[in-house]
């Protein structure tokens, strides 16, 4: 596993929960966004579509758009505002 | 009681003071929130489950933050409360809403609305700021308020914000590695500002009390310093910067938070019709508004930081005021005596205010001298270096203009985030002033939303 971008500090002890980022199963805790789901994970989110570039969010607060991404049902979510569920499938949009 | 649909917009301190205002006048307000929880930003809830108490979360503000969720939660069943609802459209007299993650829209007509849609980080691009691990000062604190992490293990905090050192001692009180705390400001401002910010007495005290315990610990930090780039491969690895002398400094991390201050949410005030005035102090544009919120547009509203940047405690004073403001202007019964006194209040904290933006001043200079290989626009990745050559080339001397032409501006955000560092160049490019510059003219929907083509035949 790549290395991650977020710490916990603190809240640690909650329930876990498995979801699958790229196809590999991680673990992530209840009341996880999906971007801490991600990046307690990993170091991106997803590539830019123009300079395919990786990006890992940047506000948190639902005004950037910078942290979308597909699901495995072709839904798309803005990870800083939808929280993480048991069996999600995510897609941070390939490359490395 | 009357049949009239108010509709309030935001349920932060000043969306959660108007709705309790309304409701004490025996009204039954609709509150629509994008969060799932109230408070805002500021006051921002843990989710359910999460145990940390609100002096751990909130600090010094934990008060403050406590009584705005308790007036909220005790309008519960008085309100016409929807979370996790966003406003992606205002248009003849109805707000259109989708919810969260799905594609449940409705269209709600309103005889009035108020408009407390709040604020987010004001940023200058520089080369290497879309880099992972690169977020806003307000970003950083999210991730540690609302979900317990640091946006790395070993963070630089930089810029120019009351921010600054409010998030640099909320990590390192947290257990995080706090790798500096470089200030754009010199440190002379602080002092030239001092007799406006002594007005705002416990905060000033504040902010003096996280400088001291950070440079207690022994954080290293600086002032007058100019951010150069953030360098690094898969993520962040250093931030390069220069010091108050003009010496290249680089210093080792895994994330940066940083910011410029905070930028009115005004998409909405936009899309109803509201004009807009141009702010010299905040360097922005903001719906016209009399000082108790009323706008030029018959019944709508505007109030907190949504309606211009004044923090927190003004906010929750403009949201009551803006609903005595529509009491009074439907001729229902309110507080005559206590709109007064608000209004005595706010032009205290405008004082207070002019203080703060001098003692987190702007960086002008480092605003217009944009490296040209910069992204300045984070959806499109367009770089200031393509936005000067339509200006140049194709005399796009106006920000809608500049958009048609390079993209800036035309991405997911709409122009959130880039809007006012485009402008900066704009003015710088064309020698122009930030007001000629413009502003991007808010679309619907304001955010993103699923495009729903019907069902299948």
């Amino acid at each position: 596993m790549p290395p991650s971008q977020f710490t916990r500090l603190a809240e640690r002890e909650r329930r876990r929960l498995t979801l699958t980022i790229d196809g590999a199963a991680v673990t992530a805790l209840e009341g996880d966004t999906l971007l801490t789901a991600i990046l307690t994970n990993a170091r991106r989110v997803r590539a830019n579509e123009f300079d395919r570039k990786p990006r890992a969010g940047f506000c948190l607060m639902g005004a950037c758009q910078d942290c979308w991404v597909e699901l495995g049902n072709g839904d798309r979510a803005r990870a800083c505002t939808t929280f993480v569920a048991e069996g999600m499938d995510v897609r941070t949009g390939g490359g490395s | 009681m009357t049949g009239e649909t108010i509709v309030i917009v935001g349920a932060g301190p000043a969306g959660t003071r108007a709705a309790e205002t309304l409701v004490r006048a025996g009204l039954r307000p609709v509150v629509i929130d994008e969060a799932p929880f109230s408070g805002g930003q500021i006051y921002r809830r843990q989710p359910p489950g999460f145990t940390r108490p609100p002096e751990s979360l909130y600090g010094f503000e934990a008060g403050k933050a406590k009584s705005v969720h308790a007036a909220f939660d005790a309008l519960s069943g008085k309100v016409d409360y929807r979370p996790d609802t966003l406003v992606w459209e205002i248009r003849d007299g109805k707000v259109h809403t989708i919810a969260n993650g799905s594609n449940a829209r409705a269209q709600l007509p309103y005889d009035a609305l108020i408009l407390a849609t709040g604020a987010m980080d004001r940023v200058i691009p520089f080369p290497g700021w879309t880099l992972p691990g690169v977020y806003t000062l307000g970003g950083a604190q999210i991730a540690l308020k609302f979900q317990g992490c640091g946006i790395g293990s070993k963070v630089v905090f930089a810029g120019s914000s009351p921010l600054l050192t409010l998030v640099a001692y909320q990590y390192a009180k947290a257990g995080a590695t706090v790798a500096a705390v470089i200030d754009t400001a010199p440190f002379a401002a602080k002092l030239q500002a001092l007799p406006d910010l002594a007005r705002g007495g416990a905060t000033f005290a504040k902010g003096l009390y996280y400088t001291a315990w950070l440079k207690m610990r022994g954080i290293p930090m600086f002032s007058g310093a100019t951010l150069v780039r953030a360098e690094g491969e898969q993520g962040i690895a250093r931030l390069v910067w220069r010091g108050a002398g003009g010496d290249e400094r680089s210093t080792d991390c895994d994330a940066l938070g940083f910011g410029f201050g905070l930028k009115s949410e005004t998409q909405l005030a936009d899309l109803v019709g509201v004009p807009f005035v141009f702010d010299e102090g905040q360097r922005q544009f903001v719906p016209q508004a009399d000082p108790a919120g009323r706008t030029p547009v018959k019944s709508v509203y505007v109030c907190g930081d949504g309606a211009g940047i004044r923090g927190a405690d003004a906010a929750e004073l403009a949201g009551e005021r803006a609903a005595l403001a529509l009491l009074a202007d439907r001729n229902l019964p309110h507080d005559r005596g206590r709109a007064a006194s608000i209004d005595a209040s706010l032009a205290r904290l405008a004082r207070f205010r002019r203080g703060i933006e001098r003692a987190f001043p702007f960086p002008e200079a480092m605003a217009r001298a944009v490296a040209d290989e910069t992204v300045v626009c984070r959806c499109e990745a367009v770089t200031a270096g393509e936005a000067r050559k339509w200006m140049r080339e194709l005399g796009a001397r106006e920000l809608n203009r500049l958009k048609a032409f390079s993209r800036v501006g035309m991405g997911r955000c709409q122009g959130r985030v880039c809007g006012t560092p485009i402008a900066e160049i704009v003015a710088q490019e064309c020698g122009l002033g930030l007001e000629q510059a413009g502003r991007l003219r808010g679309q619907p929907p304001v955010k993103p939303i699923p495009l729903d083509p019907g069902p299948e035949e």
